[in-house]
């Protein structure tokens, strides 16, 4: 178990982390959310005990990080942004450094590297200089050095950034398994990521937590977003007296789809209205008109929105905070990358390829 | 501990770096050998020692730059520093090994005042003593240059950081020449030495009122002192620098066959302080 307690990181002035408190229970992947600057990595290295805090105190299985310092770090297997590896070593060299490091015992060391490196799938890279392998296999040695020993803890700083789609799969498998033994906690800038992965998502905006819940949960306290779209083949004025017929539908948009005649509907359901599937009612409704519904799509509120609605409240109660005024450019860009997501998911493959797509963009 | 001397080890016979330098250091060995001890004649092996001084001048640098500055410019310190490793573990692992490596050439050069031996006499005792504190000296400059290298992201910052500061000192006991001689003068030299020493206090803790009261305590101290006993200042401020100027004990072993025990543990102390000084300038950088 850690607990973080009134965790303050002050940059000259700047506010990394401001009064962080949360617990994170045992056996539970958690997923740290927030955009470019929130103070995810910062929290990470604080935990680990890589940098100090300026105030506030981390325990881990009841050690504390700063007066127990050997014992804690035990329990933790950290894999920061970027992999800490020495690139004039071998695979097999930097992963026996890290167990002696580690204190492993030497009689279990050999069969313990063994066993990380079949999870990271290295077996074939192993006599390789690390100065030779591309970013996804440095990421993966980075990977099973952090897990090697398999202690209680695993920290993921950003684990799937700079990764191929086949990559990030196989990524996000690993972490799945790691997390039926272990206490993962990953860091993402990736809503999707965290949201098929993670137990429990903490958001972090500016340094401050602004929600934790499980990502269902998250999804449901935003019912008013959930909505449909459909593509109808007909005029908007008929369309528009259908939907008046039904009163579950509010906010009607008519758009032209782009195909001749083909008009693209989307609208919000009414929060009284919600739990009834209204699909059939406007099947029936349409067919009633003969004209025809060529797609009809149910959109849930994602995490994006979620994510979006909280880091946007977040900034209107620090709307003259000047520093909240600094970084407002990057969660600008943040959500327009994200909005683009929403827009094309349709199935659950696609919204991840979508999101690599975007990362890649992200990148450059 | 262990751990992180055998990987620096075998890091730097990896990287070259440690041939290079052991190479270096054996090759002038061998020059100044050939030039003093063979064509000369000169009987003391201490006599090419003296000349190494210069030579390892340039060599230790090369090999301590990278010790702390690449480790924190590459991120692998992260690896180090949330392992379960003590950062005085750490630094002495990395120290031992640029150590390891020096005494490579060092150990060789033991086979010279034999070979002298096989052509005539030799002072035995007098060249090992000077091997010895030739050795400790350099662990000196290791020791010079691994904090440096603690100090800075640029490994050739913290090359030339370390060159400049050996040259210092190997330039040291001709400056000290320029300082004042008289009471006044010593008082003042005293005066403004307290006062960096305070500056630096003020830059670590940040806290004015400790650094005001220690500058007003150091200033009264001192002038009181200068006030009843005007000669205690005479020649003062010369014979304390003097102190630091510490190619001296070496020279004692070197020119003038004297086994300065005393030098030796003051190498030895100055090894610890400047080992200690790594071990909080990482702290420190982990706090800010």
């Amino acid at each position: 178990m850690i607990e973080v307690k009134n965790l303050v990181k002050d940059y000259g002035g700047h506010l990394a982390v401001d009064h962080l408190n949360f617990t994170i229970q045992d056996g539970k992947i958690y997923g740290f959310l927030g955009p470019n600057g929130a103070g995810k990595s910062t929290t990470m290295n604080i935990i680990t005990g890589y940098i100090g805090a300026t105030e506030g105190d981390v325990w881990i299985n009841g050690h504390n990080i700063l007066e127990d310092p050997e014992e804690a770090k035990k329990c933790i297997g950290y894999l920061p942004e970027l992999p800490p590896l020495y690139v004039d070593m071998t695979v097999k060299e930097q992963l026996d450094f890290a167990a002696e490091l580690k204190k492993i015992p030497k009689k279990n060391k050999e069969e313990e590297i063994l066993k990380v490196m079949k999870l990271a799938k290295l077996e074939d890279v192993s006599g390789r200089l690390i100065r030779n392998l591309s970013k996804g296999y440095r990421q993966r040695v980075g990977l099973a050095q952090a897990v090697l020993g398999f202690p209680p803890v695993i920290i993921l700083d950003e684990p799937t950034v700079g990764l191929d789609p086949k990559q990030i799969i196989e990524i996000r498998d690993t972490i799945r398994e790691l997390g039926q033994n272990h206490t993962v906690i990953l860091s993402s800038h990736i809503l999707s990521e965290v949201s098929a992965v993670c137990d429990h998502v903490l958001i972090i905006d500016r340094g401050r937590l602004i929600a934790s819940d499980s990502p269902e949960n998250l999804e449901r306290q935003m019912a008013d977003a959930s909505g449909m779209e459909l593509l109808i083949k007909g005029e908007e004025k008929q369309i528009r007296e259908i939907l008046d017929t039904l009163p579950q539908a509010a906010d009607v948009i008519v758009v032209d789809s782009g195909e001749e005649l083909v008009k693209k509907v989307t609208f919000r359901m009414n929060a009284a209205e919600e739990e009834t599937d209204i699909r059939e009612a406007i099947f029936f409704a349409f067919a009633d008109q003969r004209l025809p519904i060529l797609s009809m799509h149910v959109s849930r509120a994602s995490l994006e929105e979620v994510f979006l609605e909280l880091t946007a409240e977040a900034e209107a109660e620090s709307g003259n905070n000047k520093e909240g005024i600094q970084e407002e450019p990057e969660v600008q860009a943040e959500i327009e990358t994200e909005d683009t997501d929403t827009e094309t998911e349709d199935t659950e493959t696609e919204t991840e390829d979508t999101d690599t797509e975007t990362d890649g963009k992200e990148e450059l | 501990m262990a751990a992180i001397y055998r990987r620096e080890l075998k890091s730097y016979f990896q990287s070259m770096t440690g041939y290079v330098f052991i190479a270096f250091v054996v090759l002038f060995i061998g020059i100044y050998f050939m030039a003093y001890n063979m064509m000369s004649g000169y009987p003391y092996f201490s006599y090419t020692l003296s000349g190494m001084v210069t030579i390892i001048m340039i060599g230790i640098p090369v090999l301590t730059m990278r010790s702390f500055a690449d480790d924190r410019k590459t991120k692998t310190d992260q690896l180090l520093l949330t392992a379960p490793v003590s950062v005085g573990k750490i630094v002495v692992g990395k120290y031992l090994s640029m150590v390891t490596v020096f005494a490579v050439p060092v150990v060789l050069s033991g086979l010279c005042p034999l070979i002298i031996k096989m052509n005539g006499t030799a002072h035995l005792k007098a060249d090992y003593a000077a091997i010895l504190a030739f050795f400790l000296l350099g662990c000196v400059y290791i020791a010079i240059g691994m904090f440096i290298s603690s100090l800075t992201e640029s490994q050739i910052i913290a090359a030339v950081g370390t060159f400049g500061m050996i040259l210092l000192l190997i330039l040291w006991p001709n400056l000290v020449g320029f300082l004042p001689t008289t009471a006044l003068g010593s008082l003042i030299g005293f005066v403004l030495l307290w006062s960096i020493a305070v500056f630096i206090v003020q830059r670590v803790t940040s806290h004015n009122g400790l650094a005001f009261i220690l500058e007003a305590a150091g200033i009264i101290v001192m002038a009181g002192l200068y006030l009843i006993r005007r000669g205690l200042f005479d020649r003062a401020l010369t014979s304390v620098m003097e102190k630091v100027a510490i190619a001296g004990v070496f020279q004692n072993f070197a020119e003038h066959y004297i086994f300065d025990a005393g030098g030796l543990v003051s190498y030895i102390s100055i090894i610890f302080l400047l080992v200690f000084l790594t071990v909080q300038s990482i702290e420190k950088r982990r706090w800010s």
